[in-house]
């Protein structure tokens, strides 16, 4: 006589089971199945081209009723079993069915996570599990209006992209800072991010959901920050959680998932489990291709006595949206030994990158090129041996030769508005006209003609490399030194690209141009961050973590490992109360040293770092704040005696170089940045070595540029004299800017100008007043965003607190 | 001895921690990839605080001469010679565990 099987769940887990076993043997169960779903059995995974249009359900079925008929087994469908009676040997449903069984298989699949938010149960909040799902989502997009997908994972973009071809407008709001974290890195997260937005997506990342608002139906939802999205469509993507509640009644053994063996029987001898409703050696799965496994695995061992084990999977990941290419697989965090081999193609978008350890690949991340997934998968599976592969590998299966970036794809790849040469406003396509009619094969050439390069000259390496694109390899171009081993490209051309291309962040940077490493390296971070920092003063974020400690944490770093703390006294002048501040904080932290500084203020030595945010706070308490004495940023503007007490002062020097001080401070540079105000020629600031020097004289001001009295001492040029303050604010202003935005990171104006020339300084300062106007102005800009002092969000916990704190102390 | 020091969390991505110990300092590592790294907070130059470097790649620049130390190994990278000593880390989900070089067993573990 047959046995009697029942199955629970009519998906994709308990069915292929069930075809597992038809295929070994037709005759030794009398099969029974019960889903809670009022249909026949379809593949799950295909719901995501369903909801965007491309396919039916009737195109997605795996199962008809006629097959269900044809294998003689009986399908209870929109019957959910609501309880197992292990003594008895029998399962009853919501209809009232009470059968036996002498096997019992569990494939109840897994249940959306919803997280707790107040509102989660109005009317329009919706998951992506099944079906019925699918239809709420199509009917609401019939109305059109907006959706918030909350989670930026597999599910939650495949519904994004679902809901977009409907017609909605949509928003994903994901809760890290990359976008499907778990199976990207941040290269192609950002690549993601960017294809997204290109369809009419909106991505907001680091977004925490914290309430969705609406009477009776949804309205609106709410983030953390308080920023408020209106929706009449919100879909939680956020995770599944296995569907164990009838197994737990039935007093099986529950882990996080129902507990199975090798074998995928339960605690229970008579019942099994598969699919995503288990826990198997501690893991449970989300996707398909285990639940394959399991049900090979399975079937093998109700049908013969044969012993199968099953060991677990590996599993990849793609994700289906037409036209984007994503494939992850295996573990890219590597570990002892692990070497990472990374591959851009800015012009195509594409990313790939490998993960390589003891000679075998221990996981992959590939965007915009995916073919070689499955080649890829298959040698991590089979733990090939690539040691022979290693130099080509990242190129894929079909590579034969060559390799490497390719240095003038960034340039290839520009618009032809996308501006070259800032100082005299030549964009590539005015280049490369004059080039093909001019017939033009030199730098020289193209200079005379159109002006590109002639200013600054920062910008010559692009020109050259758009003559190398224009003239193919008639051209050599002069080869440049790299900013780091990074990259290809110098310093001036990342910068002219982060113009001209409007790249933002320091991922787009690293793509775009076609990074070598996943993340630069302590040389290129640094610099590329402010690079963006002056390119985009109100929109880019700062990354703290690019930053040399002493800017991190806004204090010099010591040789034992403590810190020097330097108070702003605006030039030069301090009071009683400062003084008693700074005394009263030397006792009560007991530091070790107090010194008058070469600039003009007091420097305490010794700091505990744990003790800074106190220090800080009592030093804001008394109107301090923090002298950037550690930062690529103004440090101090000298003064002496002046008009005010000295015999011989011309000018109100203190009171200039204060002004100078309160319009400058904050400010992030290339290279530190000092300055001095003398009263009169015998210049007892020492302005004559500083990077910007103001001498007064009778008739007014005497600007000088580029001195410097470090290593190589350098007396100032002489810029012009100048009549009024306000005039001497705004040609410091832009001198500044003009610095800024052209000087190469950690180089001081000394040899900047020297490099490019004082004429060049002129030309834009002395010569251009509209130009100088427009650089003071876009200093002014940058200020406005950057003068906040650092030390009091510090003070006060609110920001970093975790750089003051023990992670934890041990015994 | 394996003890519990936090989460992944605590530490910002390419960044560190320090967690202070009887035996001294131990800096732990955070990459982009949320992979975690420890070793005593000392380089093998002259001593620097490395829990205060850069984290690039899976490697800490140290703050004082910038030496590149591998964080999966502790061997400065590059044309200088050394290396810092390594703590061995068991990551289970979110949570961090140091295996603690042997010190006295004080009873409590913490
Ligand atoms: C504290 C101070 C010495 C003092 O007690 O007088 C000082 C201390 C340091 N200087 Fe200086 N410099 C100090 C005034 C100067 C001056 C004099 C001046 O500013 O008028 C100079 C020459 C003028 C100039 O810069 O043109 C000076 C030229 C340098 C240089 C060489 C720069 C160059 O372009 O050649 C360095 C190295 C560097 O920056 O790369 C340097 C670097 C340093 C560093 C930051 C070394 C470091 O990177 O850790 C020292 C930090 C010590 C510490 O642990 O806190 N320091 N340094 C002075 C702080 C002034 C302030 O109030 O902010
Ligand atoms: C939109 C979407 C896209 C996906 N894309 C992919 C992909 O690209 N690649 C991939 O590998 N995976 C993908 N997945 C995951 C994949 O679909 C699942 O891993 C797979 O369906 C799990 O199979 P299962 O049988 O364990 O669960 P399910 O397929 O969910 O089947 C469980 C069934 O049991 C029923 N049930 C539950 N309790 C009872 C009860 N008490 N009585 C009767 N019936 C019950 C449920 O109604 C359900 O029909 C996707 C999932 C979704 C939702
Ligand atoms: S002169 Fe040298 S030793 Fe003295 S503070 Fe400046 S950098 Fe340090
Ligand atoms: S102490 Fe680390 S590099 Fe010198």
């Amino acid at each position: 006589m047959k046995k009697k099987l029942i199955v629970i769940g009519n998906g994709m887990a308990g069915m292929r089971t069930v075809e597992e076993i038809l295929k070994r043997d037709t005759d030794k169960y009398d099969i029974t199945v019960f889903g809670a779903e009022p249909r026949e059995n379809y593949n799950r995974i295909m719901l995501s081209p369903v909801l965007s249009g491309e396919k039916s359900f009737e195109d997605i079925i795996i199962n008809s009723r006629e097959w269900y008929a044809d294998n003689n087994i009986t399908l209870h469908a929109g019957d959910a079993v609501t309880s197992i009676d292990t003594d008895t040997k029998t399962v009853t449903s919501e209809n009232g069915y009470t059968h036996s069984y002498d096997k019992l298989l569990l494939a109840t699949g897994s249940k959306p996570f919803i997280i707790p938010v107040p509102g989660k149960d109005l009317d329009g909040v919706v998951t992506f599990r099944d079906l019925d799902d699918v239809n709420l989502m199509l009917e609401a997009a019939k109305k059109g209006g907006s959706a918030v997908v909350i989670g930026g994972g597999l599910l939650g973009l495949e519904a994004a992209v679902g809901l977009k071809a409907n017609g909605m407008d949509v928003t994903v709001v994901h809760l890290m800072d990359t976008l499907m974290e778990r199976q990207l890195d941040e290269a192609a997260g950002y690549l993601l991010v960017s294809e997204l937005e290109s369809r009419g997506l909106k991505v907001l990342t680091s977004a925490n959901t914290k309430a969705i608002l609406g009477e009776g139906k949804v309205e609106a939802l709410e983030l953390d920050d308080g920023t408020v999205i209106n929706a009449g469509l919100v879909v939680m993507a956020v995770g599944i959680k296995p569907n164990t509640a009838l197994a737990q009644d039935a007093g099986l053994e529950i882990g996080r998932g129902v507990k199975i063996d090798d074998q995928m029987k339960t605690s229970n001898p008579d019942i099994f489990a598969v699919g995503e409703c288990v826990e198997h050696r501690g893991m449970t799965y989300g996707l398909v291709a285990p639940l394959y496994e399991m049900g090979k695995v399975l079937a093998e061992h109700l049908v013969s006595s044969d012993v199968v084990a099953y060991e677990g999977s590996v599993t990849s990941t793609k994700l289906k949206v037409t036209g984007v290419d994503v494939f992850s697989a295996g573990d890219f965090s590597g570990g002892d030994g692990a070497e990472d081999i990374v591959f851009r193609d800015a012009t195509r978008g594409v990313y790939k990158r490998v993960v390589i350890r003891d000679n075998k690949i221990e996981g992959a991340v590939l965007y915009g090129d995916a073919a070689d997934g499955a080649w890829y998968f298959q040698m991590m599976k089979d733990g090939t041996d690539v040691s022979d592969l290693r130099e080509t590998i990242v190129f894929g299966q079909a590579y034969a030769g060559g390799g490497g970036g390719d240095p003038l794809a960034a340039v290839a790849a520009l618009a032809d508005d996308a501006e070259i040469c800032g100082c005299n406003g030549i964009s590539k396509g005015d280049i490369v006209s004059a080039i093909t009619e001019h017939g033009l094969t030199s730098l020289d050439e193209v200079k005379a003609v159109t002006k590109a390069s002639a200013s600054c000259g920062g910008c010559s390496g692009l020109v050259e490399q758009l003559l190398a694109v224009t003239l193919g390899d008639e051209y050599e171009v002069q080869t440049v030194k790299p900013m780091c081993g990074c990259t290809m490209h110098s310093h001036d051309d990342v910068r002219h690209l982060i113009t001209a291309k409007g790249m933002k962040s320091m991922p787009e940077v690293m793509q775009e141009l076609e990074w070598s490493t996943p993340n630069g390296c302590a040389s290129c971070r640094p610099a590329l961050n402010y690079y963006l920092l002056c390119a985009w003063p109100t929109e880019y974020k700062d990354d703290n973590q690019s930053r040399f400690i002493n800017e991190r944490i806004h204090a010099n770093i010591q040789k034992d490992g403590t810190f020097s703390v330097v108070p702003r006294m605006w030039g030069g002048m301090t009071s009683a109360d400062e003084l008693r501040a700074i005394a009263d904080v030397v006792d009560k932290y007991e530091i070790p040293a107090v010194k008058v500084t070469g600039g003009q203020r007091l420097d305490l030595f010794g700091v505990e770092k744990k003790d800074l945010p106190g220090v800080w706070a009592d030093l804001n308490a008394a109107g301090m704040v923090s002298g950037h004495a550690y930062g690529k940023s103004l440090r101090t503007v000298k003064t002496c005696a002046g008009q005010q007490w000295c015999r011989f002062g011309t000018q109100d020097s203190i009171d200039m170089g204060i002004k100078l001080e309160k319009m400058t401070w904050g400010s992030w540079t290339p290279h530190k940045f000092k300055m001095a105000v003398s009263g009169c020629p015998r210049n007892c600031a020492e302005a004559t070595i500083k990077d910007f020097g103001v001498v007064a004289v009778e008739s007014g001001y005497a600007l000088s540029v580029g001195g410097n009295g470090g290593i190589e001492v350098r007396v100032t040029d002489d810029l012009c004299i100048v009549e009024t303050e306000q005039e001497v604010l705004e040609y410091a202003g832009a001198y500044m800017q003009l610095y800024r935005e052209e000087a190469r990171y950690l180089e001081r104006t000394a040899p900047w100008v020297e490099r490019v020339g004082l004429d060049h300084i002129k030309a834009n300062l002395v010569e251009n007043p509209g130009m100088r106007k427009t650089l003071y102005e876009r200093f002014i800009v940058s200020q406005e965003a950057l003068q906040e002092d650092p030390w009091s969000e510090r003070a006060t916990g609110e920001k970093d607190s975790h750089e003051f704190t023990p992670l934890k102390i041990v015994a | 001895m394996w003890t519990e020091i936090g989460t992944i969390n605590d530490i910002p991505k390419l960044g560190a921690r320090v967690v202070q110990s009887g035996r001294g300092d131990i800096a732990v590592f955070r990459t982009a990839d949320d992979e975690i790294f420890a070793m005593f907070d000392s380089c093998p130059h002259k001593g620097g605080a490395l829990s205060q470097g850069i984290v690039h790649g899976k490697a800490v620049a140290c703050p004082l001469h910038n030496w590149n130390i591998d964080l999966v190994s502790g061997d400065v990278k590059g044309p200088d010679n050394g290396c810092a000593r390594t703590v061995p880390v068991s990551v289970n989900g979110d949570v961090i565990r140091l295996q603690m070089p042997d010190v006295k067993a004080t009873g409590t573990d913490g």
